[in-house]
Formats: C-alpha cells, sequence, structure tokens
C-alpha cells in the first residue's frame, strides 16, 4: 500500500504548497506568467512562419522587410565603409605596395585572359549557328551598375545571401544579373532605396539555366548550399543522353528578357560527373569561378541608359 | 527608466546584427560567424531571467530574420532565440553568476539555438543543409560565441545589470 499524503482540503489546494520547497504564491504566480509568455511569443514565431511560408514578392511580410532594409541597408554600407581599410590592412603588411599593386594587375590580365578562354569555344559554337548577331545585339544593350558588398549572410542561417549598396536609385531592380570579373555572383532578390539584397548561385534555392561551351547543351544549375570554397553546382542537363566532359565550361543559357539571368555569363568548370544508371542521365559537379568567400565589387546587369546616382559602365567599356 | 532598458536593449540588439552581417563575415571561418544576437540575449537572460531573454530574443531573431541580407522564412530565428532566451533565462542564479557557469551557458545556448534555426528549416523545407555541413556549422559556431563570451557577456551583463529596476531580485 501507498502511503497516504496529509490531505488537503480541495479549496486550498491552490494556495498551499503540494510538495515541500520554497515554494510560494508569488513564485507561482510567476512561472504561471512566465508560461503564458512563453505560448504567446511560440506562437507569435509560430504564426510568423505561416504567414511568410513562401518569402518572396506575395508574401505579406514583404513590406517589414523592406521597411528593415531600408533601416538596416545604410547602417550596413557605413559599416563596411568603415571596415573596408581595416581589413586591407592585413595584405598591406605582407607586401610591399608596388607588389601589390603588381598583384592587382596580373590578377585582372588573368581574369580578363580565364573569361576569354572560357568563353572562346561557346562563342564560336554561337557564331557558328548564327545566333552571335541576335545575342551581341543583345549584349550592346546592357550596361553595369558597380556595387560593393557590404553585408553577408550569416553560414548559420544555410541560405548564400549578401547585400550590396546599390539599390533602386542606382538604377537596380529585382530578378537582375549579378556578376564580378570572374564570372556570374547571382541574381537580385530584392531592393530597397539604397541596397539590394541578391541570392548567390550557390544558395539551394538557386536554378541557373546553364550551356555547356564546347556541345552547346542546355542544362539547370542548382546550388548545394556549401559552405565557403565548397560551393560548387549540380548540373543536370535537358537532353539526359547527353554527358559533359570534365573541364567543360559552362556559361549562362540566358532567360527571356535577360531576367533574371542575362546569357553568356561564365559561370564555372565541369570538375566531375556522375552517370545515374537508374535514371539513365548525368550529374555533372561544377566549380564557379567566382569565389564566394571573397566577394567585393561585383557589377549588376541593368538596360543601357538607366539613370542612376552613380556611373554606370556601359557595353562598349566608357563610364556614363 | 523603462523606456532607457527597451532603447538600450534595441540598441544591443542593432549593434550585435551589424557585427554579426557587416564585419565580422571578413574574419568568418567558411562563413560562420559568431552570434552575436545570441550572446545578448544569453547575457539578458543571466541578468534578468527567461521573460525578458525571451521577449528580447524575439525581437532579436525578428530583426536576424527580416533585416538584408536574410531570405528565409521568417520567425524561424525568432523562434530559436525565444526557446534560447528561455533555457539560459532558467541558469540565472541569485547571485553574481560564476563564470563557468556564464560559459556553459553560452555553449548550451548556442547548441540550442542553431540547432533548433536548422530544424525548423527542415520542417519548412526552407534552406536545408546536408548533415555535415549541419554539423560542422553547430560546432563553429558553438566555438566562436565561446571564444567571443570573455569579451562581449561581461560589459553586456554589467550594462544590463546597471539598468535593472532597483529591488528586482
Amino acid at each position: 500500500m501507498r502511503p497516504s499524503r496529509p490531505r488537503t482540503p480541495r479549496l486550498l489546494r491552490g494556495y498551499r504548497p503540494l510538495r515541500p520547497g520554497p515554494d510560494s504564491f508569488d513564485q507561482r504566480a510567476e512561472r504561471i506568467r512566465l508560461r503564458s509568455r512563453m505560448i504567446a511569443l511560440v506562437l507569435a514565431c509560430l504564426t510568423l512562419m505561416a504567414l511568410d511560408h513562401h518569402p518572396g514578392a506575395g508574401s505579406p511580410l514583404e513590406p517589414a522587410r523592406e521597411a528593415m532594409g531600408s533601416v538596416f541597408g545604410p547602417v550596413e554600407s557605413g559599416t563596411s565603409t568603415v571596415v573596408r581599410p581595416v581589413t586591407a590592412i592585413g595584405g598591406w603588411f605582407t607586401s610591399k605596395r608596388s607588389l601589390q599593386h603588381d598583384i592587382a594587375a596580373l590578377q585582372s590580365e588573368n581574369a580578363r585572359l580565364k573569361s576569354q578562354q572560357a568563353t572562346e569555344q561557346y562563342q564560336h559554337n554561337q557564331l557558328a549557328e548564327f545566333q552571335g548577331l541576335t545575342s551581341a545585339a543583345d549584349a550592346l544593350g546592357r550596361a553595369l551598375v558597380p556595387a560593393h558588398v557590404v553585408a553577408y549572410g550569416p553560414a548559420q542561417s544555410f541560405s548564400r545571401t549578401v547585400t550590396i549598396d546599390a539599390g533602386s536609385d542606382a538604377g537596380v531592380q529585382p530578378d537582375q544579373t549579378v556578376l564580378n570579373d570572374d564570372g556570374l555572383v547571382g541574381r537580385v532578390l530584392r531592393v530597397t532605396p539604397t541596397t539590394a539584397t541578391v541570392l548567390l548561385i550557390v544558395d539551394t534555392e538557386s536554378v541557373v539555366g546553364g550551356r555547356v561551351g564546347a556541345s552547346m547543351k542546355v542544362g539547370f544549375l542548382r546550388g548545394r548550399g556549401g559552405l565557403g570554397d565548397h560551393g560548387v553546382l549540380d548540373l543536370q542537363l535537358v537532353d539526359q543522353a547527353a554527358a559533359p566532359a570534365k573541364g567543360d565550361t559552362i556559361v549562362t543559357w540566358g532567360s527571356q528578357g535577360g531576367a533574371p539571368y542575362v546569357s553568356g555569363v561564365p559561370i564555372g568548370r565541369v570538375t566531375a560527373v556522375y552517370a545515374s544508371l537508374r535514371e539513365s542521365s548525368h550529374r555533372a559537379v561544377i566549380q564557379p569561378y567566382v569565389d564566394f568567400g571573397a566577394l567585393d565589387l561585383v557589377g549588376v546587369v541593368v538596360p543601357s541608359g538607366t539613370h542612376s546616382d552613380r556611373g554606370v559602365i556601359e557595353a562598349d567599356g566608357s563610364l556614363q | 527608466m523603462k523606456a532607457l532598458r527597451v532603447v538600450t536593449a534595441a540598441a544591443l540588439v542593432v549593434v550585435a546584427l551589424v557585427l554579426q552581417v557587416a564585419v565580422f563575415p571578413h574574419v568568418a571561418w567558411e562563413g560562420i560567424v559568431p552570434n552575436f544576437c545570441l550572446l545578448v540575449v544569453v547575457a539578458a537572460a543571466l541578468v534578468r531571467g527567461p521573460a525578458f531573454a525571451a521577449t528580447l530574443g524575439f525581437f532579436a531573431g525578428l530583426m536576424l530574420d527580416l533585416a538584408p541580407p536574410a531570405d528565409h522564412v521568417a520567425g524561424r530565428w525568432a523562434l530559436a532565440l525565444v526557446l534560447v532566451g528561455y533555457v539560459a533565462g532558467l541558469m540565472r542564479q541569485e547571485t553574481r553568476t560564476p563564470a563557468t557557469t556564464v560559459v556553459a551557458t553560452v555553449a548550451a545556448a548556442s547548441f540550442v539555438g542553431t540547432s533548433v534555426y536548422a530544424l525548423s528549416g527542415l520542417a519548412l523545407g526552407d534552406g536545408v543543409a546536408g548533415a555535415g555541413d549541419l554539423a560542422r556549422v553547430i560546432l563553429v559556431a558553438l566555438l566562436w560565441d565561446v571564444l567571443l563570451t570573455p569579451l562581449v557577456l561581461p560589459a553586456v551583463m554589467r550594462l544590463l545589470t546597471r539598468l535593472e529596476p532597483a529591488g528586482a531580485r
């Protein structure tokens, strides 16, 4: 038989400690208050998640994002401007100014040659197929808005996004292509007057139409959301029988009207090809040309003649 | 006095957020940065207890969810930091908190915060990472947070203690 507890009259039960210990009415009331506040907060979080289940243009939280962006964007830009000279100190200590200058010159030359070599095969094919004409005309109608990357989404958030310091005042609009001198960086997701959020192509949500430079086969590149330098892409060709060769260059296929991606921007190199026997298709792993761990100066592709608050680099290299 | 407390807490969260997205990515390891917002919430929890910390965690998380360059489902960091505030608040002690307790609380809070965030992503099918990456992110973020604890927590805790209403303990 269980030892019986001393009985408490039912009416007093709420006011007397049921178990021994320093429990008082005050602490009990506080516990109840804490519990109800926790329930309210967790419910608020769940409500937010339900409302924002598909972040994007249709989400009811988009105005809040925009408001936060227009407040935080300038703060991020300002902080980044202050920090940039400090982060450059590391390189300043390790090498002399002239050496650094040489390295910069060589790097830009290297990048130019690399992109030339990367796109040569592709351009050759394009010409052969008389696509070059329309594409070149298309390319002539575009210009670049230069911008600095001012904030990075933390890897703890498992999404690869950055903030750039050019917004709608600079002529940047959602769904425009972002690139740098190495290749494709990503696309603009949303803009505020002074900043824009860019989805990097290595994000798991990113899908880019790609074309194999050597064979002109088209396919889709999906980000794997990898960290730092491990950011690689998966390429699946539309023609399932075709397999890209190792070392092939992948360029953008281009979307209708150049949004979100313009055509002919180098994306990356094929580093491995896996054959899936069951689905009789091939999956290739692409190493992007862009180093996503060290993004700084990028360009946003805008239509030529866009009104902007800063110098716009036109297709012929002139600054406007 | 209450207005001052609210303003201070808000300012702490804003500074934490800017450090996290604009300054520390330059020294980040594979993009993983110390979670300053989480450190502020833990400091608030150790000084003011779970109710205040959970509320602060909600607003700090909301900022992390909405301020650029965030692009995940809003409410995920808010939920993670609400739970962090609650769990860390249970560690509050009547007397001055010993350093080992502070470090242990930060470690536990970092683990809980990043894990809850990642799990909410799995549940919503939003920005899911592989298991290997997930474990690495949780571990490195924990190391970062513990490493930054002696630099951040004492100052923030002292500030919050000074602003504490008289006779709250």
